[in-house]
């Protein structure tokens, strides 16, 4: 709130070719880590009626209410399993820090340009519009996940 | 990017600079002769060029160079000052301030070069001698150049002389540094999280007994209210920020009108939250330009109508009960009541027949409706139709409130209410679904525990919708769980409900639980719940976690509750209007055969019980000792009907209305206290019958209306002989045109031993007056033909009747207080039926009266 926005879109504009990532179910989800704020635990929530369902509810992130978005309502995937809490993975967006609620954090990586592509045209709508690109890791596909398009919740709609 | 950072603050210091120009210059006008301030104008242009020539900002140097030339030969008394050149000067300082927007947007001067200006300057400070000029408030900047031309010599200015003063600058600014608000806002969020954290510590702390953490605790307690108060009031300003501009805004309206004004500002230094000042900024001026415009008259009107040819307007400034009050007003024309319902007739926002019935303070409310404008033409500054409903809901938007108060030929106050800061407010914390939510205090009309076998019973249906019956009118009730779709509890034995008010109506909303209300800090939602209209935003609460704050019309018109009741009150609005009815508390009650009497309960002290044997005879009275006194007792049974007199008390113990009279109190006994009932009083009709005043619809059915005095003189006339009425035989008139609640008020006064004269309107009124001394005139503000003032425009017309106090009634305490933040003329207002409010003001004015018949101090003079 305090920053510059001049400031907050130049930071927002960079990238460092470093991912922090994260797991939601199978998925293998990675963020420019300039964009990540900070990684916390699951935090108490207050829920609000009548949002949208993405919208898992508010945190106090110290004074500042932050909204947290459950990813696998995000990209429709099935339900977490009971008793599993999800991570708080804030990022940092033009609107300020919002927080998205993944299965499971995972290592921060250095990707090669060259193994990137674009994402598949068969790609299920509700993820092809919020997934930026692929990388091709060696055992796995990194999905480079566009912070401000899962933010803005209009996207993905429009199938 | 070195350079950017320079080219920041040079606009930033450089727009500070332009507004004080402006009313400098604007001062210069009216104190042509001061040097100081003469000195300062040219050190503030003399700065700009200076900066400019650093920047390299060529069009702007050669302006201010111009301008600056101009004044130094006005600084060393080679030329006097004119309007002309004031324009002039003015023009430029407008030419800077779009060069310096061209830089803010592009970093560029713009293609804009401002020759025509540049050449005006030349000529002016090239001239020979401005002492010729002629001193024409109305010319124009360009006949300035004409003017200066046809002196046409060219003797060259000297060069300028680098003054002290340019190096001089003001103690002010030495002890003041600028920050940035985004620095301001950091500030206040970490001092909110700290006191969070206060919070929690001193709640840690009382569940320890460690005596140095007590101690530590409460000196972070003290430390961490100080810096809060210390951090919220770094956000304050002045309200003169805004009104920096105004002077410079009604000079040049003045000057486009032809007309004098005066700009008078009181209270300039009242602070305001930085937010509340950027949304009072562009109402403010409208105001001004408002009543430049429309309410100060041109001087020759002003004349005719024996006033200065110079109009005021007057800007005030102060704190009341945590509000800040603005008050914009004019000694112009007024508004004209009759035109404003007229215009609104044409423009189809009322219909004729209403009109009649609309007080004058509802009419002149008329002009915050949408696509009102009383200008008869349209100018440029205003009466496009667009304006007063602008500034109405700009200023409800930040939850303040605007009234208008005008008299005729005497001008108009707009008066703005304004909460002191957005960013904390009171809320109520309720419970709904298990889940904590605020309502801001300022919707919460009132509190409602439902309670019994079933609280649920109170709660009625009207084909399906939930009502409940609330002092005798239907409010329509809307359920929080299932407006926001949370599950519902159990029903409960006990339902709270808060009656909420949104936009001028009202609803209850029942809720699980009511907590307690605090101070909260109100943050924005995110964007992604902008659609949300249920909620106006979320807070952190004392124990960390996030509450949402309840938006109460958004809450209203998603359960429908809203819609509904906006025609309910336009129908009960317009039902008020058509009978002229007036609502009160009346207390009901069964004497003999009389089965449902009623008397206004404001004029009832007490209801008591006493028994049977406690009644003792007195002087041929019956009385009960009471309160270390004699209270003579009235059956009342026996005064209505006069043949059962005397017959045995069957009831036992006796049920008492007791009455005050100042120090004296009288006891009615009647058989049966039935309710209280707030009633619109509907048709009525007066009786003939001794001891009372008439009979009216409470209720749906009749009841008797007491005629209390007449009661009490026929049974305790001795009584009342002995003791003698503490008014001394004043005489007061009384008008109102209902007879209904004449003989209401009239009662009142009775009581107190004041002789009293009735009048039902203007000319009754006037031949009591002419037939009878009268020391008070008590008058009802809606008196027909045309309003209380009409009648107080008359008295003050006959010396005789100059010195004569007069207290004016009102029908409700919203009245009264919208009559007291006006010049009314009136000594005071009071409600209508508040007895002892209404006798209080008479004994004062009366006494009044009397002093200032030793001295020779106009009464009226009082307010």
């Amino acid at each position: 709130m305090g920053t510059d926005t001049a400031t907050m879109k130049s930071v927002l504009a960079q990238t460092s070719g470093q991912f922090s990532t994260f797991f939601v179910a199978d998925l293998f989800f990675g963020v420019d880590v300039l964009r990540v704020q900070e990684v916390l635990r699951f935090q108490q929530m207050t829920r609000v009626p009548q949002a949208p369902d993405v919208i898992e509810g508010l945190i106090n992130l110290r004074g500042q209410i932050v909204t947290a978005i459950d990813m696998r309502r995000r990209l429709r995937l099935p339900p977490r399993a009971g008793g599993q809490t999800p991570m708080n993975m804030v990022v940092r967006t033009e609107d300020g820090a919002v927080s998205l609620l993944v299965d499971e954090i995972g290592d921060v990586l250095d990707v090669d340009a060259a193994t990137y592509e674009r994402p598949p045209e068969n790609l299920d709508p509700a993820a092809r519009d919020l997934i930026r690109g692929v990388y091709k890791l060696k055992d796995r596909l990194l999905l480079v996940l566009d912070a401000e398009r899962t933010v803005d919740l209009a996207a993905g709609r429009a199938v | 990017m070195q350079d950017q950072d320079v080219i920041r603050e040079f606009l930033v210091e450089s727009h500070e600079n332009l507004s004080r120009l402006d009313q400098e210059l604007v001062e210069l006008e009216k104190h042509p002769k001061d040097a100081e301030l003469l000195a300062s104008i040219f050190r503030t242009i003399h700065t700009i060029k200076g900066t400019c020539g650093f920047l390299a900002f060529s069009t702007l140097e050669r302006i201010t160079h111009q301008a600056e030339s101009l004044l130094s030969q006005l600084r060393d008394g080679r030329r006097e000052l004119c309007p002309s050149l004031v324009s002039l000067i003015l023009d430029t300082v407008d030419a800077t301030r779009k060069v310096l927007a061209s830089i803010e947007a592009s970093g560029e001067e713009g293609p804009d070069r401002f020759e025509e200006l540049t050449e005006r300057l030349q000529v002016a400070s090239q001239s020979r001698d401005g002492r010729e000029s002629r001193p024409d408030p109305g010319l124009t900047p360009g006949s300035a150049a004409e003017h200066a031309e046809s002196n046409g010599s060219s003797e060259h200015s000297e060069d300028k002389k680098r003054d002290d003063d340019a190096a001089k600058s003001s103690a002010v600014a030495d002890a003041n540094i600028r920050v940035g608000v985004g620095l301001l806002d950091k500030l206040m969020d970490l001092v909110g999280e700290l006191v969070l954290t206060r919070n929690q510590i001193l709640q840690f702390n009382t569940e320890r007994e460690d005596a140095a953490l007590n101690v530590t605790s409460q000196r972070l307690n003290l430390i961490t209210t100080e810096l809060q108060e210390g951090v919220m009031k770094t956000r304050m300003q002045p309200i003169g920020m805004v009104w920096n501009k105004l002077p410079r805004v009604v000079r040049d309206m003045a000057v486009a009108l032809g007309k004098q004004i005066r700009l008078e500002m009181d209270g300039a230094e009242t602070e305001l939250d930085r937010t509340i000042i950027e949304a009072i900024k562009d109402p403010l001026v409208h105001l001004v330009r408002n009543s430049c415009d429309h309410g100060v008259e041109s001087p020759e009107v002003r004349v005719r109508a024996g006033k200065p040819p110079q109009g005021r307007l007057n800007l005030r400034a102060y704190h009341e009960g945590g509000q800040v009050n603005i008050e914009i007003g004019d000694d112009g024309a007024g508004i004209d009541v009759a035109q404003v319902k007229q215009k609104a007739i044409e423009k189809g926002l009322l219909r004729p027949e209403q009109s009649d019935k609309l007080t004058d303070r509802e009419a002149l409310n008329l002009v915050f409706q949408p696509g009102f404008s009383t200008a008869k033409t349209v100018t440029n500054v205003s009466g496009r139709g667009v304006g007063m409903d602008v500034v109405k809901s700009n200023i409800e938007k930040i939850g303040g409130v605007v009234d208008v108060f005008s008299r005729p030929g005497e001008g108009t106050t707009v008066k703005l209410k304004i909460p002191l800061t957005l960013a904390i407010i009171p809320g109520l914390v309720i419970m709904s679904g298990g889940e904590r939510f605020v309502i801001p205090q300022v919707s919460l009309l009132e509190l409602i525990r439902l309670e019994g076998d079933s609280g649920e019973k109170h709660i009625e249906r009207v084909h399906g919708t939930p009502v409940y019956r609330r002092r005798g009118s239907l409010l329509p009730i809307a359920y929080l769980n299932q407006v926001l779709g949370l599950e519902s509890a159990e029903r409960a034995e006990v339902v709270s409900m808060v009656v909420l008010q949104a936009e001028d109506r009202q609803f209850g909303l029942v809720v699980d639980g009511i907590n307690d209300t605090q101070e909260i800090v109100v943050k924005p939602l995110g964007k992604q719940m902008k659609g949300l209209t249920v909620y106006a935003g979320a807070t952190i609460m004392g124990d960390g976690r996030v509450a949402l704050i309840l938006d109460v019309l958004g809450i209203g018109q998603r359960s429908g509750v809203l819609a509904e009741s906006r025609e309910q009150a336009r129908a009960a609005a317009e039902q008020k209007m058509q009978s002229g009815i007036e609502q009160q508390r009346l207390l009901l009650f069964r004497a003999g055969s009389f089965e449902r009497l009623a008397v206004p309960l404001s004029l009832v002290a007490r209801l008591e019980e006493f028994p049977q044997s406690s009644i003792e005879h007195a002087g041929g009275c019956q009385v009960v000792q009471y309160r270390n006194r004699i209270l003579p007792l009235i059956p009342l049974r026996a005064v209505l009907e006069s043949g059962a007199a005397d017959q045995d008390q069957t009831v036992d113990p006796v049920q008492v209305i007791v009455f005050n009279d100042g120090d004296r109190s009288v006891g009615v006994v009647v058989d049966q206290i039935l309710d209280v009932a707030e009633e619109t009083v509907t048709v009525r009709q007066k009786t003939g019958r001794k001891g009372l005043l008439g009979s009216a619809v409470v209720g749906k059915r009749v009841a008797d209306f007491l005629d209390l005095n007449q009661v009490i003189r026929t049974a305790a006339e001795d009584w009342f002989q002995s003791t003698g009425g503490s008014a001394n035989g004043k005489r007061i008139l009384v008008a109102e045109a209902s007879a209904f609640s004449r003989g209401l008020i009239r009662s009142g006064f009775d009581m107190a031993g004041y002789q009293v004269l009735e009048a039902a309107n203007l000319d009754e009124a006037i031949r009591g007056l002419e037939q009878h001394p009268v020391d008070v005139v008590v008058t009802a503000l809606d008196l027909p033909p045309s309003g209380s003032s009409a009648l107080l425009t008359a008295m003050r017309r006959r010396t005789e009747w100059q010195g004569i106090p007069i207290l004016a009634l009102a029908d409700s305490a919203e009245q009264v207080r919208a009559r007291a933040g006006q010049a009314a003329g009136f000594q005071d207002c009071q409600v209508k039926f508040d007895r002892e409010a209404m006798l209080g003001s008479v004994a004062r004015l009366a006494s009044t009266l009397a002093s200032s018949e030793a001295a020779p101090v106009c009464a009226g003079e009082e307010r």
